[in-house]
């Protein structure tokens, strides 16, 4: 085990100086940050002063030698437009997406699983027909254009022409709680509002996710002999599927909400560029759209980290839940 | 499955005509295979069915500009049936062609990916040994990252532009080609018919290409389609965040992205429309895909 998370973590470093010299030799190639940042009477020696505060004077090469230097130190430089470390601009905004990224968890998962569970437990059932291809829909329709319809009905259309219809926010993250330093919206009534539409929007595509997912599963788990043998003891249905059948559904539930996770952190870019949701998606964006090299660089950093550690994380979850993966790789 | 199951007809059926016949019978199958039909005529068509050219700015006219669904042009000669853009566009002619970019994209996006994919897959497993765990590294590492976070970090590099677009598409679609095609080999490779084939001293390329190949297109073919649909949805998606076609040349994701900024004021068509059209394009390739899977499985060709 020991030696599987090694290799697996020397692996994960390779991939980040890969990537770090991918998207550092990427970045240098477009654009002048300078003529971005530096209104366009400033004369040439001003602009020279600019170049040579922010390294860009030197070869390639020594630029990313710099930021590997300063990286290993968790300093991503400064954000040509902020001023602010990139680190720390990145970090106060990760919250809100993480936010974000588990209310649409815990939507998609309270409203896909007993879907799913249901379809798969009476397949043939009008109800059941309903929900798959209503699943198909959740992947199908694409996201961003959901979310905009969310607007348009819940933020326009709906309060202008019913009288007395709540109008719900359709930008920021309202009114939030400091706890321990970090800000929160779901803890007040305004903040929860704020996060309905983004989480609706982006638990859609996942709750079709595990609705499919909990439904094959469920139609795999429900033959086996120990649901039988269950049956024959006479344990009441809800016993059967609350206990023993729900218990099997969960591992692969489990395995891919976790690598949904990622995905959905990813997916947020989208999210909060609609919802003017403050979170690393949306910082990202700007970034890219303005050119702030350092804080694209720092948040790739940041992501590719975060994407490795969580595949890590997902696998040792699944062999504290599925006992057979421990006994393979002791095994092995 | 039942359907295997019935007395078969007493004609025999080639395999084609098995899998034609089986698909249609899936009423939901067929009515996604009617809404990509219907997407791909509207966008062959686009020149010839359309009442505008919205690439024209001179036909265009401000005075028309944010007109609800429905109104007569301000000269009288057009309707706009889906009501006009910020800059008087047509919808319905901007949706027309727009369909077009969406679908040139993902088509020839797709293909590209799976072309690369089915090269790498099967070189990947013929060769076996450590070119195969070299590759198959690679294409691990391609997918533990979201498709949208590459696509996004690639035009950021790149910038705007179609050509632009489907260099980030194929880049992050390879990957899934090359580990289904790789899968889909490595049972091929130790059947008889491989065997055969080397024992009669073909050449490596020709066993792979010629016979182990067709083998694994099944398979291929219903990856390809869900893919397919997906690259539509990104294409969409990365022109909404700005960084995919640029302004000249608007797909439905920029279209959509077009009407955002007017939402909130209540000109609901200008994004409504063009994300509609962007659905039916995206459900009928899901609804034949999916079906297409049932008809395609190994366990159904007997």
């Amino acid at each position: 085990m020991i030696v599987y998370i090694i290799r697996r973590l020397m692996q994960a470093a390779l991939v980040m100086v890969v990537m770090s010299v991918l998207v550092f030799a990427g970045i240098y190639l477009i654009g002048d940050p300078v003529l971005m940042m530096i209104s366009p009477d400033a004369s040439e020696l001003e602009r020279e002063a600019v170049r040579k505060a922010l390294h860009l004077d030197l070869p390639m090469w020594q630029q990313y030698l710099l930021f590997v230097n300063d990286a290993l130190h968790g300093n991503f430089g400064k954000s040509f437009l902020a001023g602010q470390p990139a680190m720390g601009l990145i970090f106060e905004r990760f919250p809100a997406t993480l936010e974000l990224a588990f209310a649409s968890l815990v939507l998609s998962l309270a409203i896909g699983l007993p879907l799913g569970v249901y379809a798969g437990l009476r397949p043939h059932t009008a109800g059941s027909k309903t929900i798959m291809t209503g699943s198909i829909l959740g992947f199908s329709l694409p996201n961003f254009w959901v979310g905009l319809m969310l607007i348009m009905v819940f933020a326009v259309l709906l309060p202008d022409l019913v009288p007395g219809w709540p109008r719900l926010p359709a930008s920021g993250r309202g009114a939030t709680v400091d706890v321990l330093g970090v800000k929160l919206s779901f803890l007040t009534g305004d903040g929860l509002l704020h996060l309905l539409l983004p989480a609706v929007t982006l638990s859609l595509y996942k709750g079709a996710l595990i609705v499919r997912l909990a439904r094959a599963t469920a139609r795999e788990v429900l033959p086996m002999d120990y649901v039988k043998f269950a049956r024959a003891k006479g344990l009441s249905e809800r016993r059967i599927v609350g206990v023993h059948v729900l218990k099997n559904i969960m591992i692969p539930i489990a395995t891919v909400s976790g690598l949904e996770f990622g995905q959905t952190v990813a997916f947020a870019v989208v999210t909060e560029t609609i919802f003017s949701w403050p979170g690393v998606g949306k910082l990202l964006i700007d970034s890219i759209l303005l050119l702030d090299r350092p804080v694209v660089v720092a948040y790739l950093v940041i992501i590719v980290f975060f994407f490795v550690a969580l595949n890590l994380v997902v696998d040792l979850l699944y062999s504290v839940l599925d006992p057979r993966v421990r006994l393979e790789s002791r095994a092995t | 499955m039942t359907v295997a199951l019935e007395p078969v007809a007493a004609k025999p059926q080639t395999p084609f005509q098995r899998i034609v016949s089986d698909f249609c019978e899936n009423r939901l199958a067929v009515f996604g295979l009617v809404l990509v039909v219907l997407s791909i005529f509207v966008a062959a068509a686009a020149p010839l069915i359309s009442t505008q050219n919205p690439f024209d700015i001179a036909g265009l006219d401000l005075l028309d500009a944010k007109s609800p669904p429905g109104t007569m042009s301000s000269d009288g000669k057009i309707t706009y049936w889906l009501g006009t853009d910020g800059q008087a566009r047509d919808m319905m002619s901007a949706i027309f062609y727009g369909m077009r970019i969406s679908l040139f994209v993902g088509f020839v996006s797709v293909l590209a990916a799976l072309a690369i994919g089915v090269v790498v897959g099967l070189v990947a497993a013929y060769a076996g040994g450590r070119t195969d765990a070299f590759l198959m590294r690679i294409v691990d590492i391609m997918l533990s990252f979201p498709a949208i976070l590459v696509a996004l970090i690639l035009l950021s590099v790149l910038g705007k532009g179609i050509d632009k677009v489907l260099i980030a598409l194929i880049l992050v679609q390879w990957a899934y080609f090359a580990r289904a095609a790789r899968g889909a080999a490595l049972v091929e490779r130790n059947k008889e018919y491989v065997e055969a084939a080397t024992c009669l001293a073909l050449p490596p390329w020709r066993i792979v290409f010629r016979h182990m190949l067709p083998n694994c297109m099944p398979s291929l073919i219903v990856i390809a389609t869900i893919t397919l649909a997906r690259a539509i949805a990104l294409e969409a998606t990365l022109s909404f965040l700005g960084v995919g076609v640029p302004v000249t040349q608007p797909s439905l994701g920029m279209l959509i992205s077009n009407g955002f900024e007017f939402l909130l004021s209540g000109s609901y068509w200008i994004s409504f429309f063009p994300g509609v059209a962007l659905a039916i394009a995206i459900i009928g390739i899901n609804l034949a895909g999916d079906h297409l899977r049932d008809v395609l499985n190994p366990r159904n060709l007997r």
